[in-house]
């Protein structure tokens, strides 16, 4: 499904990534961890195709297309959605009318007809049982006004609502207490399925107690240096990221 | 002597032929306001960018032309199909059609009324009953006020005049409903509205600015709304003419004690347009609303000057007025609030923000507190941005594309304002402008957008 060589992207002039590779193919969890500044959120960010960050080497390759070529919105209608770890709040677009517009374009993509108000609604009420999420949430402003955890809820429905068949969390288990990151994680272990991936990103291991990874990446200063199965994640969390940067060290002595 | 010819434009020339047609059977002492008014002009001329109130809005333009008065009403073959786009749908409401500035009974609808109310032309109340008009014409506003309202005063003559006596609350809206014909040529039109809400009454009052086509015009309107103790006014102007047309109008009000008035001004399109707006709190506990929305695109100009003057104690006052700049347009907006000195207890807030939707659009935008009082609230603040790219971004991130999410966004933007209209009907119409008119903006800028 996703295919990444060699890339290497730079943020203000700053060369991030260094090098990534990696692959995911569909019905995989992969989780991608790593300490601050190692350029986890950068690589779900050029994923996206986040203006200003600047891919300066190596390629993607998503369901055999050349993803870095595609626009933000195409790259959503091919079925790559992100998480974000501050999702934005927008004062003045109700959470409905944003997510309609959302669906229908990704549907018209796919040549699916666009839905009218009141099959968009029976959708939507069947998706918020999956977050266990307020109807009055999708009333307001998107994210204006939202605590912390109705944010990090509000991005897994609309993950739910348009069905990507890659999702990208960016550090969404960020600042949730433990009922909260139950619920979320909850919700996209509903979303898993055969034709669908995940990758995960994220500092803490805790997230991964509820959504069970496939492999594990340890991401550091730009490059993927080891690749693992589940107990990767949990090796990481009783001896920290320093030993790996140990490990790596010594390899390349 | 010269320059004050240059600063008068052409508008003294037509004013004897005026008085001698249409304004020929109209009281003595109209005929002598008229004369102080044109007197008043004649001496002072039109300002020009060195006075500070014109400072960012140059009028050459409108002085340099020769508008022609439209001295009598012909419709100009305007059937009811053609106005019945901008009435809202609103058949219930009292809706008075001004064809060039000349009331037409054919084109409008009057509902019955309550003893006492007044809903009609000015133009003929003054010829059967001037006597009601007297009193609180030209008071508000007086002629001398500025060059515009002196000009307006010279020639005087048709308008709306809404007159609510005491306790009596008219529930349909009144919709006073301008248009032009773009059909003869460079021309102006002077309206005169007078709105007299008397004590404990309530009245919604809606001027609309609207075209047939588009034409060559000069609209000079001013508005006078006088507030009894009590009273409720809620007051809507709809500003969409040609790209063609020139605008420059002012609302005054004065308000009696605890009278709430709320005012919404929506600016959308002429070559050039200037609203004043001056709102005076006459009453203790009086509370006004000065809410508005201006959009320009191309090489527009659009400016707003508004004026909330406390003159008593424990008034409030709300502002909140928003631009959205495209192309290469400038926008203006200038609020000034004055708190006399017994005026304690005024709680006065504003607010200005503005979008600029391109690089070459402008915005001066000026806050100006006169606070003669010790004891009052009274906060400011103006802000001038661009889209977030942030919010762009999340939306397209969700498959929204670029010129959706932008037309998506600067929609919101407005919608705090058109949110605060209160009658349905309005806020439908104006929805759907809005979106047509944002639809559009910022297109230039990205070449091949979705």
């Amino acid at each position: 499904m996703l295919k990444i060589r060699g890339l290497r992207a730079s943020v203000g002039g700053k060369e991030i990534l260094k090098g990534v590779d990696m692959a995911v193919n569909a019905g995989e969890v992969h989780a991608i961890m790593g300490p601050n500044g190692s350029g986890k959120s950068t690589l779900a960010h050029v994923l996206a195709g986040r203006e200003g960050y600047v891919v300066t080497g190596g390629e993607v390759v998503y369901e055999g297309k050349n993803l870095l070529e595609l626009a933000p919105e195409l790259r959503a209608r091919e079925g790559v959605f992100l998480a974000f770890q501050y999702p934005v709040e927008i004062p003045g677009v109700s959470n409905t009318y944003f997510l309609k517009a959302s669906l229908n374009e990704i549907r018209k993509h796919r040549g699916l007809e666009e839905l009218d108000a009141v099959d968009f609604l029976s959708l939507v009420r069947q998706k918020l049982k999956i977050v266990d999420i307020d109807q009055d949430l999708l009333n307001r402003p998107v994210n204006a006004g939202f605590s912390g955890g109705e944010k990090k809820r509000n991005e897994i429905f609309q993950m739910a609502v348009l069905e990507p068949r890659l999702a990208i969390l960016d550090e969404t288990d960020s600042g949730l207490d433990i009922d909260a990151l139950r619920t979320i994680a909850g919700g996209v272990n509903k979303l898993r399925s055969s034709d669908k991936a995940i990758m995960v990103v994220t500092h803490y291991q805790r997230l991964l107690h509820y959504i069970v990874p496939d492999f594990v990446h340890v991401l550091l200063d730009g490059r993927i240096v080891k690749s693992g199965g589940k107990e990767l994640a949990l090796e990481l969390e009783e001896k920290g990221y320093d030993w790996v940067q140990e490990e790596v060290g010594a390899q390349s002595r | 002597m010269a320059e004050i010819a240059e600063r008068t434009g052409s508008f003294l020339e037509g004013f004897d032929a005026f008085l001698r047609s249409a304004a020929s059977r109209s009281p003595e002492r109209l005929q002598a306001m008229r004369r102080s008014a044109i007197d008043r002009l004649a001496s002072t001329g039109f300002p020009s960018k060195r006075d500070e109130e014109w400072k960012y809005t140059n009028i050459s333009p409108v002085l340099e032309r020769v508008f022609a008065p439209v001295i009598t009403s012909q419709g100009n073959g305007v059937a009811r199909r053609d106005v019945d786009r901008f009435t809202f749908g609103a058949v219930a409401w009292h809706t008075l059609v001004f064809i060039d500035g000349h009331f037409s009974r054919e084109l409008s609808t009057l509902h019955p009324l309550h003893d006492g109310v007044i809903i009609g032309s000015l133009a003929e109340t003054i010829d059967r009953q001037f006597e009601a008009i007297e009193p609180y014409l030209a008071r508000v506003t007086p002629h001398d006020t500025d060059a515009f309202t002196a000009l307006n005063t010279a020639f005087l003559r048709d308008g709306g005049f809404v007159f609510v006596p005491d306790a009596v609350a008219i529930e349909s809206p009144v919709h006073l409903l301008y248009v032009a014909t773009g059909g003869t040529g460079a021309h102006m039109v002077h309206p005169r509205n007078l709105i007299v809400a008397r004590e404990n009454s309530a009245v919604t009052v809606v001027e609309s600015f609207v075209r047939i086509s588009d034409g060559v015009c000069f609209t000079n309107p001013v508005t006078e709304i006088v507030m009894g103790p009590h009273a409720s006014v809620e007051h809507y102007k709809l500003q969409d003419e040609s790209p063609d047309a020139y605008h420059v109008g002012s609302i005054h009000s004065r308000q009696g004690r605890d009278s709430v008035y709320t005012s919404i001004c929506v600016s959308l399109g002429a070559a050039l347009s200037r609203h004043n707006i001056v709102s005076t709190l006459d009453g203790k506990g009086a509370e006004c609303t000065l809410n508005g929305l201006f959009t320009a695109t191309g090489t527009r100009h659009v400016d707003v000057h508004t004026t909330i003057d406390h003159l008593q104690p424990n008034c409030s006052s709300r502002e909140v007025y928003k631009g959205i700049l495209d192309g290469r347009s400038h926008g203006v907006f200038n609020g000034k609030i004055i708190v006399r000195p017994d005026a304690q207890k005024s709680d006065a807030r504003q607010t200005n923000k503005n979008l600029l939707l391109d690089g070459r659009a402008r915005i001066n935008t000026k806050p100006q507190l006169e606070i003669f009082a010790n004891d009052v609230k009274c906060t400011h603040g103006a802000t001038v941005g661009r889209l977030e790219a942030e919010s762009l971004f999340y939306m397209r991130s969700r498959g929204i594309g670029e010129q959706t999410a932008r037309a998506i966004l600067t929609k919101a933007f407005a919608s705090e304002i058109v949110d605060f209209i209160k009658p349905d009907p309005i806020r439908a119409h104006l929805d759907s402008v809005l979106h047509e008119q944002i639809e559009h903006m910022g297109e230039a800028m990205i070449p091949g957008g979705a």
